[in-house]
């Protein structure tokens, strides 16, 4: 029983993670029918840039909360920048192209930050410094440290407030008329543009905080970590119903616990012939299985159609 | 429809993955130097090529094999080296195989078609093993400095040889380690399938089973996963006192991180591919009593293991992760039988290969029928206040007795 409430806390600390990652994709998706692939690629920066603005605090002697405060800031700040500026050079000029050519560019885009990040960061594994407490706690055998509660409840709280922010506020109203009809919105007097930019920024900004809670977790920033994780979250997000906000955290979630729980079962239920080495099939196979029966995902879509 | 769109973007995805496996030939650093044969110079130029992931989780160590290979070659360069009478430039072509035994044959055919007098690599045995035959169809002579899954040499390839002991000969020892020295009763044993992990997993298990430890489960993972939490929760359910890993120090060392946060106190044990400084660096305190191996002796121990490492380090400004000092021999070996044979020409010096007696950095290299290095020893290490400090070496027989 131990062991089960283990794999359960896995996937949800899994989970949260996807799911914050996720929200980047389904928003944009959401508003431009886009997906943004270079979106994992933003969560990497995040955490690179958040590496070195802690490496370099670390050294004056700041305290440990205070450089990941900053080191936060810094980095979702970067995130917002970089965020903003793929939306206005690979995606902006194609608005009116036929669908495939910013699918294209989203690409072109996510193989161009991972080399640059290679280049400037190197292509070695670099170990994150330990900002947060590290203590252990048990909960009825199963155990969890402080840095998965705060993930947890960070992921909570940012999607609390990005829903807040979706159905409470006028940017929000702005955000989901566009998503509707961006002709129809912009007669109304929504500037779109704008709309669009602060979507990718928000999307970003999420992204960084979901780099640094991965990094803080696993102690190991790299490169490359941006890729896989960027296709899992994308997973989820299509999961739960690309394009809805509620869909792309119970995606995330459910595959956390999916993942977790095939994983840490299969070998004992297909007595040996399965192994755990196929986590990440288990991920993909329930994807299509989704897809095959619910196209629109478990939520559904919920953004009207467009003529 | 939006989800029309989405399986656009699907088959988009797809189609970008199939273009990345397909451009996954091209080479990281290619030296496009014409071969420079003018009569005006008597100076010939011996093209000699090296593979090893330059990018990806591993790119770590393989770039450390290409520097070993590169020092080795510019060692030589600059002392001038005379075959068959003549002086002759070395020229490194280092292609990266990005761990994948797909993209490995391309390379390996690649090295071929730019008519390289050697090949030093592959890095991995999942990528060594296909590159052979290629280079065993072309008469490409190819000393893996790392490969170390016992098929490599099995095949029956008269131009497959490696600078370090097999999987055989490691699982062997550190099966017998873990099941007597530490005195293990139940393993939990873990793989990242690749042909080197799954092959040293394999006779690590044969071997402490022998030796009277039990083997509680057998689980896998991806040489390219980070967490492994779910699988690490199965094992604890299994309650073992040592959990071994067949793979490399990017699986390793986070998959030690959590099998502390998971408060699974049992002690972790890996091969070769755990022994390098950023194994303990991004393991951190976690680190601290891990054992690994590694063929062959202790560097300080090795014939010119000391002043290796401070020329590698002066060098490249970083300290050797792990096979730099086997590439440097790799090469010295090639380049020893091509002067006994007074030819760069494979087919020439290859005989004189298989039979070279040479004294390298890390050894002394003599070659078995098969290719295998001869009397290679074999040590275990422990971290040790965050520094890996050899325990005691194993096996060996002349090699090691510098």
């Amino acid at each position: 029983m131990d062991i089960f409430l283990q794999q359960i806390l896995n996937g949800l600390v899994q989970g949260s993670v996807y799911a914050l990652v996720a929200l980047g994709y389904t928003m944009v998706y959401g508003i431009l029918g886009l997906i943004n692939f270079a979106h994992g690629e933003v969560v990497m920066v995040g955490a690179m840039v958040a590496l070195t603005v802690s490496q370099l605090l670390l050294a004056t002697g700041l305290p440990p909360l205070l450089v990941l405060l900053i080191a936060l800031m810094v980095a979702a700040a970067a995130c917002m920048v970089l965020g903003y500026g793929i939306e206005r050079i690979a995606y902006r000029p194609l608005r009116n192209a036929p669908r495939l050519a910013p699918l294209i560019t989203a690409i072109g885009v996510s193989i161009v930050l991972q080399n640059l990040a290679m280049i400037f960061w190197g292509r070695e594994y670099h170990a994150f410094p330990q900002l947060l407490p590290n203590g252990l706690h048990t909960l009825g055998g199963a155990v969890i440290n402080d840095v998965q509660l705060i993930i947890m409840l960070v992921a909570l709280l940012m999607m609390t407030g990005l829903m807040l922010l979706v159905h409470r506020t006028r940017l929000g109203r702005a955000m989901r008329a566009v998503a509707e009809n961006p002709s129809a919105a912009m007669l109304m007097g929504v500037d779109i543009n704008r709309v669009i930019s602060v979507t990718f920024m928000l999307g970003s900004a999420l992204a960084a905080v979901a780099g640094i809670m991965v990094s803080a977790n696993y102690g190991i920033v790299h490169y490359y970590m941006g890729s896989i994780l960027g296709l899992k979250a994308f997973t989820a997000a299509v999961l739960g119903g690309i394009g809805n906000l509620r869909g792309a955290m119970l995606g995330g979630v459910l595959l956390g616990l999916i993942e977790s729980l095939g994983a840490g079962y299969i070998g004992d239920l297909s007595g040996g012939f399965f192994g755990s080495n196929y986590q990440d099939v288990f991920a993909f196979f329930v994807l299509i299985a989704v897809l095959i029966f619910r196209p629109s995902g478990l939520l559904g879509e919920r953004v009207a159609e467009r003529a | 429809m939006s989800y029309k769109h989405l399986s656009l973007s699907l088959a988009v995805l797809l189609a970008a993955t199939l273009v990345a496996c397909g451009k996954s030939g091209t080479s990281a650093t290619t030296p496009a130097t014409p071969e420079v044969n003018s009569g005006a110079s008597d100076v010939s130029v011996v093209k000699i090529g090296a593979s090893a992931p330059l990018t990806g989780p591993q790119a770590h160590i393989g770039k450390d094999n290409e520097n070993g290979t590169r020092m080795a070659i510019e060692d030589a360069n600059a002392k001038g080296v005379i075959i068959g009478g003549k002086k002759v430039r070395f020229e490194l072509l280092s292609e990266d195989d990005q761990t994948d035994p797909k993209t490995a044959t391309i390379v390996a055919q690649k090295l071929v078609d730019a008519k390289v007098s050697g090949v030093i690599g592959h890095l991995n045995s999942g990528t060594t093993i296909p590159a052979s035959r290629i280079y065993s169809d072309n008469g490409i002579p190819q000393i893996s400095p790392s490969a170390t899954a016992v098929t490599y040499t099995a095949q029956g390839f008269k131009t497959a040889f490696r600078v370090m002991a097999n999987d055989g000969q490691q699982g062997k020892v550190l099966g017998e380690f873990a099941a007597k020295t530490l005195g293990a009763k139940k393993i939990a044993v873990l793989d990242d399938r690749t042909a080197y992990g799954q092959g040293l997993a394999d006779e690590f298990i044969k071997s402490a089973q022998a030796n009277g430890a039990q083997i509680v489960t057998h689980e896998y993972t991806t040489d390219k996963a980070v967490d492994f939490t779910a699988v690490l929760t199965s094992i604890k359910g299994k309650k073992p006192d040592l959990v071994f890993f067949g793979g490399m120090d990017p699986q390793g060392a986070p998959m030690l991180k959590q099998l502390k946060t998971l408060a699974l106190d049992v002690k972790f044990m890996m091969g070769d591919g755990g022994y390098t400084p950023k194994f303990i660096e991004n393991a951190g305190a976690a680190s601290e009593g891990a054992y690994a191996s590694l063929p062959g002796v202790p560097l300080d121990h090795m014939p010119g293991g000391k002043d290796f490492s401070q020329r590698y380090e002066a060098k490249f400004k970083q300290p050797i992760q792990l096979y730099a000092p086997y590439c440097y021999d790799a090469v010295n070996v090639m380049i020893a039988a091509m002067q006994k044979a007074g030819s760069a020409d494979p087919a020439k010096y290859l005989p004189e290969l298989a039979k070279v007696e040479y004294d390298g950095v890390t050894a002394r290299i003599t070659f078995d029928d098969k290719g295998d290095l001869m009397g290679g020893a074999i040590t275990l290490y422990q971290v040790q206040q965050g520094k890996w400090q050899p325990l005691q070496t194993m096996g060996g027989g002349p090699a090691a007795a510098h």
